[in-house]
């Protein structure tokens, strides 16, 4: 009997134990969290911080998170300064021509390479995998000089229209998604007589709106964080994209030291919407990621 | 010979032309946005291109100059201690963040969705934002350390030993980017595996090292690749922080390409340099491909 209520407690015991771990991992992994957490919110917080101090609070030591009073101003001269109205407006009419361009080419592309038979389909998907590889600096310089020829320097053509001609990873990601669309809709379409543009376009698009918003959503943050085409391609002020004149802001020694407060409330600025629409569209964000990274 | 039976059907011959419609908007792009600029790349390469004047074709000249350019070893060894920085540490550290992800705890939704808001920073503001961290007398590191280790920082940007690492540093915060794909690796792992261990008695250890870590090894691999093309195309944040200096201790190659193009107007060089880019970047895919038997495929995909 005393052998038998031993071993209850003996096992009791055990249990306690068992959830006294699971409870102390439990804790661990919350701990570790934060803190990665306030690691990487750090840069954002820091920043945010500074964007709202007065000037010369920005230079104190020891240097505080909070400042003494908000200055919401620094906002508005970052909008006056670095003119982010008109790169706003700039970087917009880039981001959506291109937007548009690969939204209608890549489809097209991938429709093509998912539904429709050729003796050289696997051929020429091969060679778009490929180019995957080609690093953009081998075509960045001729490229430049054959703008400059057509004199499409300093406009925005350079960055939207090569946008209508396919990007391979896009082109990836959409066929992937169109393989999974059952053969049978385009058959029972054939039969009722449609032509393949109709199934394109009827048919396969309407049910490929996930990846579109996937692949829209990689080609808007492509175009308004872009510096490298914006950088060699835009020269005139008025032209400036936004990640083109928070850098060249930046570049500016003399304006660095005297506009901190005002630097950080435009890095904030330019931040905010890419941050919005991560929030809003995660799920196809991810997947976009996921998709390339696990079958790529 | 199937090509001879393809050519009698007029359905398969009707669908063939469909398919080069279709795939038409790339065809062009590839003839005028890739191997065209390519082959002038090639024939620029051999010349002395400086824009402003005629080019003249001089030969191999631009590639024996590469070879002794002392800062093309500079840009090489920048690329290869970056790269040694931020590969294996950001492999180790995204998948302990996937793993530390994939916990089933209250708010880990949240958590993933935070720790991945630097991968979708713009580089030029992220690196902005570092300023702001790194900067010696103002920023907030250098106080933190000084606060909580008793460190004094060193001036990272301003440093020749340290801006370097300041830059990995930064590489690393956006490692969101791949924890997600470990994640999704890791939540692709059969349960059944994990049953069957446990009852054949191995222990969390042994299932980490005998079921998971194969089992994420092409995300591994993918991450590994991609890492080594990043470094080597690594740019924007270099520009916008250091500009390659202190003294070129962060000139990496793709911006010396890029000085080279754009700023000394040396577009031969410059050209030659890209097709060397073009060159190391096979080189090493190949090498990876090649010893890649580390990396477990499933049967069957």
């Amino acid at each position: 009997m005393d052998e038998m209520i031993n071993r209850k407690n003996m096992s009791l015991s055990f249990f306690e134990s068992k959830r006294k771990v699971r409870i102390l991992k439990i804790i661990l992994v919350y701990l570790v969290l934060i803190v990665g957490l306030l690691v990487v919110l750090l840069p954002f917080i820091w920043t945010l911080s500074t964007s709202l101090k007065p000037l010369e609070e920005a230079f104190l030591w020891p240097p505080s998170f909070t400042p003494s009073k908000f200055m919401w101003s620094n906002y508005l001269q970052a909008l006056e300064k670095l003119d982010m109205l008109k790169c706003t407006v700039n970087t917009l009419e880039v981001t959506f021509g291109a937007l548009i361009g690969a939204l209608l080419s890549n489809s097209l592309v991938a429709f093509g390479f998912a539904r429709l038979r050729s003796p050289w389909r696997d051929t020429i998907f091969a060679i778009v995998l490929a180019t995957m590889m080609l690093p953009y600096q081998v075509t960045l310089i001729p490229l430049y000089i054959i703008y400059k020829e057509l004199h499409w320097l300093d406009t925005f053509k350079p960055l939207i229209v090569p946008a209508y001609f396919g990007n391979p990873f896009y082109i990836f990601l959409l066929r992937q998604f169109f393989l999974g669309i059952p053969k049978e809709y385009d058959e029972a379409a054939l039969i009722d007589g449609c032509s393949y543009p109709r199934i394109y376009w009827s048919i396969i698009l309407p049910m490929a709106r996930p990846v579109l918003i996937t692949v829209g959503i990689f080609s808007f943050m492509g175009s308004w964080n872009d510096l490298m085409g914006p950088l060699i391609i835009l020269s005139s002020y008025e032209k400036h994209t936004l990640a083109l004149r928070l850098a060249v802001f930046r570049q500016d020694v003399f304006s660095y030291a005297l506009n901190f407060t005002i630097l950080a409330a435009a890095s904030i600025m330019v931040t905010l919407p890419l941050i919005v629409i991560f929030f809003l569209a995660q799920k196809y964000f991810i997947r976009g990621v996921v998709v390339s990274g696990l079958k790529g | 010979m199937r090509l001879k039976s393809y050519k009698g059907s007029a359905l398969t011959r009707y669908e063939n032309r469909w398919f080069f419609i279709f795939i038409l908007p790339w065809i062009l792009g590839f003839i005028f946005f890739q191997i065209g600029p390519m082959i002038f790349s090639l024939i620029m390469s051999l010349c002395n291109w400086e824009i402003i004047a005629a080019p003249q074709f001089i030969g191999l000249d631009n590639y024996k100059t590469f070879w002794t350019d002392p800062l093309i070893r500079q840009s090489f060894k920048v690329t290869f201690l970056y790269s040694l920085m931020t590969i294996p540490t950001g492999i180790v550290l995204g998948v302990l963040l996937a793993l530390l992800m994939n916990q089933a705890v209250k708010g880990i939704t949240m958590f993933r969705t935070l720790y991945y808001l630097p991968a979708v920073t713009s580089a030029v503001s992220a690196a902005i934002l570092w300023i702001f961290v790194f900067d010696p007398q103002y920023g907030i590191l250098n106080f933190l350390l000084l606060k909580f280790l008793g460190i004094k920082g060193p001036p990272w940007f301003g440093s020749e030993t340290w801006a370097l690492p300041a830059l990995a540093i930064m590489t690393l915060w956006g490692i969101g980017g791949s924890m997600i794909i470990y994640l999704a690796a890791l939540q692709s792992i059969p349960t059944q595996l994990y049953e069957a261990a446990e009852i054949d008695g191995a222990n969390s250890v042994q299932q980490f090292f005998r079921i998971t870590l194969p089992m994420l090894t092409p995300a591994i691999f993918f991450n590994l690749v991609m890492g080594i093309i990043g470094a080597l195309q690594a740019f924007t944040q270099a520009f916008v922080t250091t500009n390659g200096g202190p003294a070129n201790a962060t000139l990496f190659y793709a911006l010396y390409l890029y000085n080279n193009a754009f700023r000394y107007y040396q577009m031969g060089y410059a050209s030659a340099l890209a097709w060397m880019l073009l060159l190391v970047i096979f080189i090493i895919t190949r090498v990876v491909f090649k010893t890649s038997n580390w990396v477990y495929y499933e049967v069957g995909t």
